[in-house]
């Protein structure tokens, strides 16, 4: 019951602040907004019981991509400027691909949910049983994957090193 | 156990028998919904009175550093000065600028409280006195007291003054600087405790606290924690985002009243957090001084209740912070990031590796002398 309310909450603050994100006329509202998209995201792990997600959802997201985010509009021209309608021809083509992915996407969560029938709940996972799996070199242990990721993060790095260095 | 004696002072005595009352005459829906309750008001207001205590503690210490009385007029030695304090700034005017983004610039001040108040409620106090016990709880504290930037970052932007944007801006680069060191410290401890539980690490520390179980590493990373701590919550030497005498006030300029309340109780708080996870973190927590085999020392010990203990080891570590603070000029924000990225991070990344070595290699001092 009460998982239900506070799921029902949950849900409709992230439909409202999702819209509110995309129709906002100024760039940094809509990096606030899909703040608290994410945060809500990060409550439904919660709710579902994956603590070492909820942290990691808002550390990465909350914390880091969105202050990076809003770094970057600081730093931009005249952040705060509401920017001119788009030509009706360029906002019914974004309306068409909008619709378009949203039901891909919800055709592939149907089809999904459809197979599995049921959510299996987790018993709350250990950090040592999380390390395990993570790098771990058994069957369901994903070490080459991590060390793939890792590799190219550190790609990233340099690259970015690369672009901003002084000649 | 040793520990298992009569504790009278302690008060999971008394919300023990709190819980057995509710339940006893309450269904299970009703008995938790009481307690949550309580448990957030009781969390609420220690915020409050201990951001309190704390301006009063800092005022009388700053002025004794400084030749100076301090607060002496209002009530006996003052005791009362940041009550008044507290009811003046709720009396004042909130102030509304023009061309400032109304939204953003009301928002901003709870992205900093809230995030103070989420990392707040996962410190043990004391013994069962502890809101949330996540097994991750290392991993949550870091998590949710990263948001407070945002509210620092909206904050200077919104209120539309060049001042309030530097003052952001640096404050946005100081923190997610030392966020990294802060992040890596733990992360050390982690390694040596086995565990990211808060509780279970208090357990682990009964005998030889983290401390003194690694040696040469945890020392290393106590101090990296004690300076990125101290550098996250914008304090001198750090305290660039805020320079009065460049910035006015940095990104709280232009805030009044109970918003500007809450970021300067935002900034108290989290120094006192900072010094209450290096507590439970490095100094064994609510636990008191115990010495393996001292059958009767430890049982004098156990009779002062944990939260005593508690509160003793982080006001030690408050002190450490404000006697930093005074002391040091501040520094400008080139030293300030060369101090992060070419010193504490390599520092804390050799760090790490090394107490890896010496836990694999058990050089540890528990495995060196066989203590508990």
């Amino acid at each position: 019951m009460a998982q239900q309310i506070i799921f029902y909450i949950l849900a409709i603050i992230i439909s409202l602040f999702s819209i509110m994100a995309v129709t906002s006329k100024q760039i940094i509202r809509s990096a606030t907004y899909l703040l608290f998209v994410l945060i809500a995201t990060a409550g439904f792990y919660l709710l579902l019981g994956y603590n070492y997600l909820f942290a990691v959802q808002v550390a990465v997201y909350a914390g880091g991509v969105m202050v990076l985010f809003i770094f970057a509009i600081l730093l931009t021209n005249r952040p705060g400027e509401s920017h001119e309608n788009e030509l009706p021809v360029r906002r019914i083509a974004a309306g068409i691909t909008a619709v378009a992915g949203l039901a891909l996407s919800a055709h592939i969560i149907y089809w999904n949910i459809k197979k599995i029938s049921q959510i299996v709940t987790i018993s709350d996972i250990s950090p040592a049983q999380l390390g395990h799996t993570m790098l771990g070199t058994g069957k369901y242990q994903y070490l080459l994957p991590f060390e793939v990721i890792s590799i190219l993060l550190l790609a990233c790095i340099v690259g970015a090193i690369m672009i901003a260095r002084k000649r | 156990m040793i520990l298992n004696y009569s504790q009278p002072l302690e008060i999971s005595n008394l919300t023990s028998w709190f819980d057995q009352y509710l339940r006893s005459n309450l269904s299970e829906f009703w008995t938790l919904l009481i307690e949550f309750v309580l448990v957030g008001i009781f969390l609420l207001a220690a915020y409050a009175v201990i951001a309190l205590i704390l301006i009063y503690a800092e005022r009388k210490i700053t002025a004794f550093f400084q030749a100076r009385l301090g607060p002496n007029r209002v009530g006996k030695w003052g005791l009362l000065q940041s009550v008044a304090d507290m009811i003046k700034i709720l009396l004042k005017e909130i102030i509304r600028i023009n061309r400032s983004d109304r939204f953003l610039f009301f928002a901003a001040p709870f992205f900093m409280i809230v995030a103070s108040m989420l990392t707040f409620g996962a410190i043990p106090f004391g013994k069962g006195l502890q809101a949330i016990d996540f097994n991750i709880g290392v991993l949550y504290v870091t998590a949710v007291s990263s948001l407070g930037i945002i509210g620092v970052l909206l904050a200077g932007w919104s209120s539309n003054n060049k001042y309030s944007m530097i003052g952001a801006m640096r404050s946005g680069a100081q923190f997610i600087s030392y966020e990294l060191s802060s992040g890596f410290a733990l992360m050390t401890i982690v390694v040596l405790a086995g565990t990211m539980q808060f509780s279970q690490m208090i357990e682990g520390q009964r005998f030889c606290w983290n401390i003194f179980n690694g040696h040469i590493s945890s020392i290393i990373a106590f101090v990296i924690y004690l300076i990125s701590g101290h550098a996250e919550t914008n304090r001198g030497p750090f305290d660039l985002p805020e320079a009065e005498s460049e910035l006015t006030a940095g990104y709280h300029t232009e805030y009044s009243g109970l918003q500007f309340g809450f970021y300067y109780l935002a900034e108290y708080l989290n120094m006192f957090i900072i010094a209450s996870i290096a507590t439970t973190v490095f100094l064994g927590g609510y636990l008191p001084i115990q010495i393996q085999g001292w059958d009767a020392f430890n049982g004098i010990m156990g009779y002062i209740p944990s939260y005593v203990w508690f509160f003793s080891k982080t006001g030690f570590l408050i002190f450490l912070s404000l006697w930093v603070r005074w002391s040091f000029p501040r520094l400008r924000i080139d030293q300030l990031l060369n101090l992060e990225w070419k010193y504490l991070l390599p520092i804390n990344l050799v760090n790490l590796l090394l107490m890896v070595i010496l836990v694999l290699t058990g050089l540890t001092l528990k495995n060196l002398f066989g203590i508990l």
